[in-house]
């Protein structure tokens, strides 16, 4: 009674049928997806990122930012990703054609990042990511986010003052001594610079199709996406 | 046995010593000793290492000031090293051990040319130190699963390939014509983890596919890890022990077939199930929910095939080490499968899909199941290669009963509280602030659990060093938790 070959070819087909199923057929369906060139903007959608955002994301893989925050918005009316202003829209899997490593996430104990350069941008934005970086209980109290006071460093100063020293934003027991200065690092800038780049603003027309809306959404009140003044993460 | 019973109890390995010698049983066992002993030794130092990790990751989710300025500690690495610890090292070294000693004794065959066996071992747990080093120093892939960097996951496949090469050869050449559903399962994890794992290596790190196809990739992987490499392997063991503890033959072997099959074909599909209301197609995410809900049908046919094995000697559980774990693990396998069916479903995922609820699901499945059902099949197998018992039966009922109760309260603060954060996080009228204060108690209980458990691992450690350490015994009673008197038994029920 030597079943054995049996055996065999049933525990091969059995994950074989996953394989194809799940790996294979996407791989095919949509492996090969493009970007779109928007003929209005002379843009093609979605747009890489600048090599010093793209340091950063380097920085987020390394400090594992992924393990509290997703990147990526549900449909309005699964969740409450859309109404707490997480994004404009449902993410496509369109817009993360151009990334070589893909960074979804699996858990929210901070909020989804996927558009947080809309929620927080330009010098304001900055200047908030430095703060809430060096420590997050100065923008956000209660925020059980990790310090990451290690993307600082205190330098002396040589000169002028640098026009990057950032302890101006800190309070008073941030201060460096005299004559010294605090200033991010160059891991710490890219960081910044990556999540000031993250933003899925543009609407596919390819994908108006086959994006979920939903049929009748009532206005909520105080649900409405941020300026891009930032008051803190909803 | 219902309606074959000569088929079923010839291949009840607790019917087995009818055909195989105590001499032969004992040759093979000593010709694993070296290899289980080396994987058993890597294996407690690996689950010490990652409960220091766990316990500094979990304190930091509620005092995040906690070893907050260093870099290499901060909590995304330390609770990517925690994880990377008990999976690939403390799980997979355990896995390694038993599916061996498993594979030898039911196959009846001896473990030949262990020293290669034992390099293959070596490689591994070299490869494990430098991935966790590489996550550590700041190298982590931030591949869920797949965190350690590339200079060490090649050197694991190698290792693995070869270990699980020489567990296929054990069992060709064993001279045992039957194969008994342990190997069924043991088998298949041997070939479904290799696949597995250079699909993923190659799809997300080394030639990585285009945009969120890695993303199905990467949970094709990480719950097959699971579903196709822990489950089985845990699976296999609770087919063997109970029969073998209880000295009689498993229930069904037509359930047991049913169960293994339906495993094979609706396991490895429901992993997509993380990925609900993700960016990927729609079709893919419906036929991982379907399967996740198939799960039920292997589930509860293993569930009962166990249990009418069981019944009529419950009273066992209270002298038996090996069975005492080895059936808290079986219930948690039942229980935690059947509630991840649920939270499969589109609308409970809607809430408990990005919170604790889901990591408390994890740890009932990895450590509720798996852990216990190893470190029950432990209990039994070092005695037998060691030819001594275990020094103190207080030490076990310790391990037992922390590890017990402190699993059971981090699966419920966690999910208690996952669910708050999840119904809280789908209501945008809650500031984002708020839903992370509601988390903290739970997540207090849970750092409270974590040392429970540390405890219980610790005594675990002494009793293991302390046997290896002692001389061996003239006394060849095993360590029970207490004396089995049947007449005392009726009257103390």
């Amino acid at each position: 009674m030597n079943r054995a070959p049996l055996i065999f070819l049933g525990i091969f087909f059995a994950l074989a049928f996953s394989w194809t199923g799940i790996v294979l057929t996407n791989q095919l369906a949509y492996g090969k997806l493009e970007p779109v060139y928007d003929e209005g903007d002379a843009t093609s959608y979605p747009q890489s990122i600048p090599g010093v955002a793209a340091q950063g994301k380097l920085v987020y893989q390394d400090l594992g930012c992924i393990y509290c925050h997703t990147q990526q918005v549900r449909r309005p009316g699964y969740g409450g990703d859309i109404d707490r202003g997480w994004g404009e829209r449902q993410s496509v899997a369109r817009d993360y054609i151009r990334e070589s490593r893909v960074l979804l996430g699996t858990m929210r104990t901070g909020p989804d990042l996927r558009n947080v350069g809309t929620r927080f941008a330009g010098d304001g934005g900055r200047e908030w990511h430095i703060r809430h970086m060096y420590d997050p209980e100065i923008t956000s109290p209660g925020s059980t986010m990790p310090k990451f006071k290690f993307l600082f460093e205190t330098r002396k100063i040589v000169g002028e003052p640098s026009p990057k020293a950032v302890q101006r934003l800190l309070p008073a027991s941030a201060q460096p001594p005299a004559g010294y200065e605090l200033v991010l690092t160059e891991r710490g800038n890219a960081l910044i610079e990556y999540l000031l780049s993250l933003k899925d603003t543009y609407n596919y027309p390819e994908e108006a199709s086959r994006v979920y809306v939903e049929p009748k959404k009532e206005e909520k009140a105080g649900a409405k996406p941020e300026a891009s003044q930032p008051e803190g993460h909803k | 046995m219902a309606s074959a019973p000569s088929l079923a109890a010839s291949l009840s390995p607790a019917t087995s010593s009818e055909t195989v010698t105590r001499a032969e049983l004992s040759e093979i066992d000593a010709s694993t000793k070296a290899p289980a002993m080396f994987f058993l030794c890597s294996a407690i130092l690996w689950l010490l290492a990652g409960t220091a990790f766990a316990i500094i990751a979990s304190f930091k989710l509620h005092n995040p000031s906690f070893l907050g300025d260093s870099e290499w500690l901060t909590f995304g690495r330390v609770r990517t090293a925690h994880l990377n610890a008990v999976v690939y090292g403390w799980s997979v070294n355990a896995s390694f051990a038993v599916a061996l000693w498993l594979m030898a004794r039911l196959a009846r065959s001896v473990v030949r040319h262990s020293g290669l066996l034992m390099l293959a071992g070596a490689l591994w747990n070299i490869g494990v130190t430098i991935g966790l080093y590489g996550i550590l120093a700041g190298d982590s892939t931030s591949v869920e699963w797949l965190e350690m960097p590339t200079y060490a996951t090649p050197m694991l496949f190698v290792a693995y390939a070869l270990v699980g090469a020489w567990a296929v050869i054990t069992f060709r050449f064993g001279k045992s014509e039957h194969i008994y559903v342990s190997q069924w399962y043991i088998l298949a994890a041997l070939f479904w983890f290799p696949w597995l794992y250079s699909v993923a290596q190659i799809m997300i790190i080394f030639a990585p596919a285009r945009g969120t196809v890695q993303a199905l990739v990467n949970w094709w992987f990480a719950h097959n890890v699971l579903g196709l490499w822990f489950t089985p392997i845990g699976l296999a063991a609770v087919y063997y022990f109970i029969p073998k503890v209880l000295g009689k033959p498993i229930h069904s072997y037509y359930l047991s077939v049913l169960g293994f099959w339906s495993l094979a074909i609706f396991y490895n599909w429901a992993g997509v199930h993380h990925l609900i209301g993700g960016p990927v197609p729609a079709w893919v995410i419906t036929a991982g929910i379907a399967a996740s809900f198939m799960m039920v049908v292997p589930v509860v046919v293993t569930a009962i095939n166990h249990h009418l094995t069981m019944i009529g000697s419950f009273q066992a559980l209270k002298f038996s080490p090996t069975l005492r774990f080895i059936v808290f693990g079986a219930v948690n396998y039942t229980l935690a499968s059947l509630l991840g069916s649920l939270m499969a479903d589109r609308g409970v995922s809607e809430v408990v899909h990005f919170t604790h609820a889901t990591v408390g699901h994890s740890h009932h499945g990895l450590y509720g199941f798996f852990t216990m059902v190893m470190f029950g099949s432990i209990y039994y197998i070092l005695p037998r290669i060691l030819h001594r018992e275990w020094p103190s039966a207080k030490l076990i009922s310790l391990h037992f009963w922390t590890t017990a109760i402190g699993v059971i309260v981090m699966v419920v603060a966690l999910s208690v509280v996952g669910t708050k954060q999840g119904l809280d996080m789908n209501n945008a009228n809650v500031a984002f602030i708020d839903i992370v204060k509601g988390t903290l108690d739970g997540l207090r209980l849970r750092s409270y659990s974590g040392i429970l458990m540390t405890i219980g691992h610790i005594a675990f450690a002494i009793n293991f060093v302390w046997m290896v350490f002692t001389p061996r015994a003239e006394n060849s009673a095993p360590t029970l938790f207490r004396n089995p008197d049947p007449d005392l038994e009726v009257t103390a029920r």
